[in-house]
């Protein structure tokens, strides 16, 4: 009897898929319904922002960070600021600590809603992101009320941050989070144990806590397969160290667990956003070494310097000292990091922007091989990609 | 400073850098800890085993490597560098790797020893042209299909030498060579005051 031949066939994911969140060209090479090989092209949104920051001053870059994840955009201007901070040596006020952790978490409730409706869209169920979505919306009204911008903040500051929150917008917060806690357990009753959406997720795209690290995976994906590991913990930054929270990790290591971590994670910022709206006490918000920060309008009207100090920052900018530093913040989506190379100049001599997603999607091909075309979906879904910091 | 404990940071960092120094000595080019940061420069040939001891040796177990990357500096004879950041998630300490090659000789992969390493060597290929050696697929990665050049260089100018648009007629996208309305602009703002060299201007008349 005649072997039949093995016929494998390449499928093309994208780049225009609504389920490839982006613009992700993935090219399957099937076996039937069985994924064979999975090679991601990346790149289709590729700016060359790494170039770009090497030719503008310092300031100018931090709004460079808000448009690489455009979910998770305050945390990224927070790895920058630090790690220009670190080769300054300015120390940050206490109260602007306290303003950017608070909206780092923020941030981070705002990705993982993103994230985890959007994961439920590809797997079925579309209620979910509508809700989610309201959420968001008052979440990024807060944005709007200390930068003036829902999205694109460019609202963290070398020594500090640009402005002081607005008055009673504390209060706004604190009764939001009264909200928002009942509405996870809402959401948790239409995804946790929902038939459909564990038979989707439970067992698919498996990695193990070695292989996990082996290939580099950080934040949830990490912590989905078992590893504490968690920044804020290990290597805190700002008032971290001064917060009380757990770390979620999951079992498994499959679609479900990364899920839940997720949504574990939400009520962990929540619990650390009540603690800064607690603790946090008054003071300035910038440092006040106008070689770094620019001096109040009041100030200038009288003292020359302080006009000299304002004219030499927007016009030159910040000198940094040079050397090298590598400044790792726990993201949203995991370690993002930059490594910023200064020669003494106005602008960076080189910038590598690490992001979590170039890493994770890289092994999009070990969690793939020998599932179904349709568990892909749900794969990237749980992978909490956006494009913009994997292009760069 | 607030952020950080550098002191603290720096003590378990001078430890390691004891430790690795006798077993690494004839790869070790140079070490220094900066910033609370610790630096290895290590000798090209030899980065494998070394990437292997660091992951492997029980005292350290840097098993992630969490960056890599190239950095260009085309005044020097290996113009580039590339930069290798460890993580030990058992000891909390980071650790910088850094190599020197230049456009012609070929860095070895470590895919074998970390497998993340594969599409980072892919976009240091990429954006500097730096070869790795038995990497398993060393194509493009960030850059559009049939791009030409390695656009992270120094001398590669930021605009690029193509820009393309939809053609009405061809009915396509179609390369061009980039046409500027207006001028690139580059402000120096290098004081006299502080970016004077050892040679002043006009120094030279004296010499002649």
């Amino acid at each position: 009897m005649a072997e039949t031949d093995i016929v494998t066939y390449s499928v093309n994911f994208g780049p225009q898929h609504p389920a490839a969140h982006g613009v992700l060209r993935l090219v399957l090479e099937m076996d039937g319904e069985v994924v064979e090989r999975a090679d991601p092209h990346i790149g289709l949104l590729h700016r060359g922002t790494e170039k770009l920051i090497e030719y503008r001053p310092y300031l100018q870059n931090i709004p460079y960070f808000d448009r690489l994840d455009y979910v998770s955009m305050m945390c990224q201007e927070h790895s920058f600021v630090l790690a220009v901070e670190k080769l300054l040596g300015v120390e940050v006020p206490i109260r602007a600590q306290y303003i950017r952790v608070l909206f780092c978490e923020i941030t981070r409730i705002l990705n993982h809603l993103l994230n985890v409706t959007t994961f439920a869209l590809d797997c079925g169920a579309m209620t979910p992101l509508l809700w989610g979505f309201e959420q968001r919306e008052k979440l990024m009204e807060f944005y709007e009320a200390v930068s003036g911008a829902r999205m694109h903040a460019n609202y963290f500051r070398f020594g500090g941050v640009a402005k002081d929150m607005p008055a009673g917008l504390d209060e706004r917060i604190a009764a939001w989070c009264d909200q928002f806690a009942p509405f996870l357990d809402d959401l948790e009753t239409l995804l946790t144990d929902n038939r459909i959406f564990k038979q989707r997720t439970v067992d698919i795209g498996v990695v193990s806590a070695e292989q996990a690290i082996a290939w580099g995976f950080s934040g949830p994906m990490l912590r989905a397969s078992g590893v504490a590991w968690d920044l804020r913990k290990a290597q805190p930054y700002e008032v971290y160290d001064r917060m009380d929270f757990d770390i979620p990790v999951g079992r498994h290591g499959d679609c479900w667990d990364r899920y839940l971590v997720r949504m574990q994670e939400m009520r962990e910022s929540l619990k650390i956003i009540r603690q800064c709206l607690e603790q946090m006490p008054e003071g300035p918000v910038r440092t006040p070494n106008h070689k770094v920060t620019p001096p109040s309008r009041a100030e200038m009207k009288r003292s020359m310097e302080a006009l000299i100090h304002h004219f030499k920052l927007y016009t030159e900018g910040i000198h940094v000292p040079a050397g090298e530093v590598y400044v790792a913040t726990e993201n949203p989506k995991g370690e993002f990091a930059v490594y910023l190379v200064a020669d003494g100049t106005n602008k960076p001599y080189r910038c590598k922007i690490r992001s979590p997603g170039f890493v994770h999607l890289q092994a999009l091909e070990l969690m793939a091989k020998g599932h179904q075309l349709a568990d892909i979906p749900a794969i990237i879904g749980s992978l909490d990609i956006v494009f913009g910091e994997i292009d760069r | 400073m607030a952020v950080w404990d550098e002191a603290g940071a720096v003590e378990g960092l001078e430890e390691i850098l004891a430790a690795i120094r006798p077993a690494l000595s004839e790869s070790l080019i140079e070490a220094h800890i900066r910033r609370g940061e610790l630096t290895l420069l290590v000798a090209r040939q030899d980065i494998r085993r070394v990437l292997l001891y660091l992951r492997d040796e029980p005292s350290l177990l840097f098993k992630q490597l969490v960056d890599l990357c190239g950095v260009d500096y085309p005044e020097r004879e290996l113009r580039f560098e590339v930069v290798y950041h460890l993580l030990s998630l058992h000891h909390n300490q980071r650790l910088r790797v850094k190599v020197q090659t230049d456009e012609q000789t070929p860095v070895p992969s470590v895919v074998p020893v970390h497998p993340a390493a594969a599409w980072f060597e892919r976009e240091a290929w990429d954006m500097y042209g730096i070869l790795f050696a038995d990497h398993p697929d060393l194509r493009r990665i960030l850059t559009d299909y049939g791009f030409e050049g390695h656009p992270l260089r120094k001398d590669f100018p930021l605009t690029g030498y193509v820009e393309l648009r939809y053609d009405e007629d061809q009915k396509r996208v179609v390369y061009e060579p980039v046409k500027l309305r207006q001028d690139f602009r580059t402000f120096d703002f290098l004081s006299p005051w502080e970016g004077m060299g050892e040679l002043l201007p006009g120094d030279e008349k004296a010499q002649s």
